[in-house]
């Protein structure tokens, strides 16, 4: 994974417009949140493969940075998304990581199923 | 002796931080041991640091990593399941059962090794000990293998007590540690490892007692 470089995933972005493209869409707070740390509040929540199609898309922010999709009937949104998947040309994958290097929030978009 | 010990977990490291020195200890005394690990760990968090794997690739890498914690342990079987991670809970019962149910039949373990059901955090780990249970439950008294467990949750001794097997694994610490290792983009995890280095002691003290529980069933 490497750092966010806006430009390309605005390019990534565009050549997904307007067809059936997968989203795995997700954020999380870890399972042993609560276990490690009584007052914190664990949540998690993902969503893998659903079929979405979107006319706009754009990526906003200076980093961690935003990602909003408008469908034909909504919108996807992700926010903390700090890497990418440079080698992966077919899909694009993002995530969001925290300063341990952990997980948080992952947005990833595909012609194929994950 | 045991002749074959069944361990079930549903993640790839859950053995090397619950019950590597155990499994390495049973191996080396001559035992056969299956592995059988319900998911692939797909929805962990740890990605490496700085992380090289992603939501979509962790599968794969850490198919790699479990299969190299297993060489480092000695250990002869590893069935992989194919289980999705975090769903275990939702999943159909009767599958996992089953599935669990065939692995008894086909390989009549004079140990079973898992979690606590209802003492193991995460709630994979809580569906995989109760699935576990209910399956060996299933058996006739007379059939069942011992189920060991293992159990963390806070304050979990003051409902099921203090541990009845204390295993010292000290001659095994380093398959124990080769093993954590072996899962790359996980063992760096802060609150596993901390943040340094430790001494041959501090090794010892950390990682060189497992203990188990012995499931009590009720008939």
């Amino acid at each position: 994974m490497q750092l966010i470089k806006q430009e390309e995933i605005q390019h990534r972005i565009d050549g997904l417009i307007d067809q059936d493209v997968y989203v795995h869409l997700e954020m999380t707070t870890g399972a042993y949140a609560a276990h490690l740390d009584s007052s914190k509040h664990p949540a998690a929540t993902f969503i893998s493969n659903a079929v979405i199609r979107y006319s706009h898309g754009s990526i906003s922010g200076s980093g961690p940075f935003r990602v909003g999709l408008k469908t034909l009937q909504g919108w996807v949104y992700s926010e903390g998304l700090t890497h990418y998947e440079e080698s992966d040309t077919s899909r694009l994958i993002m995530a969001g990581h925290d300063g341990q290097g952990k997980l948080v929030v992952a947005l990833q978009l595909s012609r194929e199923p994950f | 002796m045991e002749r074959h010990v069944l361990v079930i977990l549903p993640h790839p490291d859950d053995e090397a931080f619950v019950a590597a020195g155990t499994l390495a200890m049973h191996v080396h005394s001559g035992a056969q041991v299956t592995f059988a690990c319900l998911t692939l760990g797909e929805m962990g968090r740890n990605m490496g640091i700085p992380p090289f794997a992603n939501r979509a690739t962790l599968p794969a890498i850490r198919k790699l990593e479990l299969e190299d914690s297993c060489r480092a342990l000695g250990i002869q079987d590893l069935r992989m399941l194919g289980f999705h991670d975090k769903m275990l809970e939702f999943e159909d019962p009767e599958l996992l059962d089953r599935t669990i149910g065939d692995l008894l039949q086909e390989i009549k373990p004079t140990l079973v090794m898992t979690f606590y059901p209802g003492y193991a955090v995460h709630p994979d780990h809580n569906a995989c000990g109760a699935a576990v249970v209910r399956a060996v439950g299933k058996l006739p008294a007379h059939e069942r293998p011992p189920v060991q467990c293992s159990a963390f949750s806070s304050g979990h001794e003051l409902e099921i007590g203090a541990p009845d097997v204390i295993n010292d694994v000290r001659p095994y610490l380093k398959s124990k540690l080769a093993s954590i290792r072996a899962h790359r983009s996980q063992f760096q995890a802060a609150e596993l490892m901390g943040n340094r280095d430790y001494t041959d002691k501090e090794l010892e003290v950390r990682f060189g007692t497992e203990v188990f529980w012995t499931y009590k069933f009720e008939s």
